[in-house]
């Protein structure tokens, strides 16, 4: 039997799930690594920079994205799993949400229809269409709860899942620099502020900053994709079907 | 942790069936965080608290969340398909996500640290 040549190699590797799963876990770790190395500075973000890296080997491979996502799609399900575990820091910080009910409820109150109608208001008044304005719906909600509300309201959720994910890039870089500019200290605002503008990534963030920032942003990334999930389609519902 | 992965993964399931067969407008994982939440005060409350802080599911859920940003990957690496929607409107997609970003965070953070000494001033009278 002849020895498959580089290209047999190559062809079958690059059609294979495991190609594209082991590179992308693979930049993720070594993003971590960094991230770690450089002190968690805030632009050493792991999850642009995997996001950068793949884009850049499927652009020189000429690979297409249904291609990779074949192999990455292991890891997309996890969002679903992973978006049920957020009961557990919310469990574990039913006391402190007790004490701080409150500011808690009030911030989500004006918070989560914020950034729906910032960013909606910003978009629509430089004139985007309604595609773009629809999908930015809810760039502030946890990717596996985005995803689903882009569906209740005729988003498309390949670009819902893009802008979602540049929000909480967006958030995770500006948080840091920006609460230490206006000399808050308070870690539980903070966080509470950086979860529920940034879900999953500004959370991720957080954590590296301060673990009481870190709850409090699971908690928000939480409270907001469920109170986003259950008034988006109620409001744009009808607007989307008129 | 297979005990783990499958409550996380059942209160998925329960919460997409519930979601469907109601037809109710919310994705299927929102359901399944408040029966996992349910899940868990039960378990605190049939055991002790600590049990469920840190039993079989809640080390499934930590090692998922420490690693959140991986899961974003798969459909970030899909910005390569929108290039050409995204450059055409690069300029207000820029100025909303930027600008919403930094307003929601100065809204969110402001209003949660002015209920929060509210709060505390009204407890700290007499």
């Amino acid at each position: 039997m002849n020895a498959a040549t580089p290209f047999d190699l190559w062809v079958y590797l690059a059609a294979s799930p495991l190609l594209w799963l082991t590179l992308t876990v693979g930049i993720f770790v070594g993003a971590q690594r960094l991230a770690k190395a450089s002190g968690f500075h805030a632009l050493v973000n792991p999850v642009l920079i995997t996001i950068v890296a793949v884009v850049i080997v499927l652009q020189l491979t000429g690979t297409r994205y249904d291609t990779y996502f074949d192999g990455a799609q292991f890891i997309h399900f996890i969002l679903g799993p992973a978006t049920v575990a957020l009961a557990v820091p919310l469990y574990r910080a039913r006391q402190l949400v007790r004490a701080k009910a409150l500011p808690i409820l009030a911030a989500l109150a004006i918070g989560a229809p914020f950034a729906i109608a910032s960013a909606t208001m910003i978009a629509f008044l430089l004139g985007a269409g309604r595609e773009i304005i629809l999908a930015l719906v809810p760039k502030s909600v946890t990717a596996g709860i985005a995803v689903g509300i882009a569906g209740e309201i005729g988003a498309e959720p390949a670009l819902t899942a893009v802008l979602v994910i540049a929000t909480g890039i967006l958030g995770a870089v500006i948080v840091t620099p920006l609460m230490n500019a206006l000399k808050i200290t308070d870690y539980a605002a903070r966080g509470f502020a950086a979860g529920l503008t940034s879900h999953g990534i500004g959370t991720a963030r957080a954590y590296q900053v301060n673990p009481i920032a870190g709850s409090f942003a699971g908690l928000a990334m939480a409270l907001n994709g469920v109170v986003t999930a259950i008034i988006v389609p109620l409001v744009y519902g009808p607007l989307a079907g008129a | 942790m297979l005990l783990g992965l499958f409550a996380l993964l059942a209160c998925q399931l329960a919460g997409e069936v519930i979601v469907r067969a109601f037809a109710w407008p919310v994705p299927g994982p929102v359901i399944g965080i408040v029966l996992m939440f349910a899940v868990l005060t039960l378990h605190g409350h049939l055991r002790k608290p600590e049990a469920a802080e840190q039993g079989p599911i809640a080390k499934v859920a930590d090692t998922l969340l420490a690693n959140l940003g991986l899961v974003f990957v798969p459909a970030g690496v899909g910005i390569s398909q929108h290039h050409s929607l995204i450059l055409d409107h690069g300029l207000a997609l820029i100025v909303a996500l930027v600008v919403s970003t930094v307003m929601t965070l100065l809204v969110t953070v402001g209003v949660f640290r002015l209920v929060s000494r509210l709060q505390s001033s009204r407890r700290a009278l007499p």
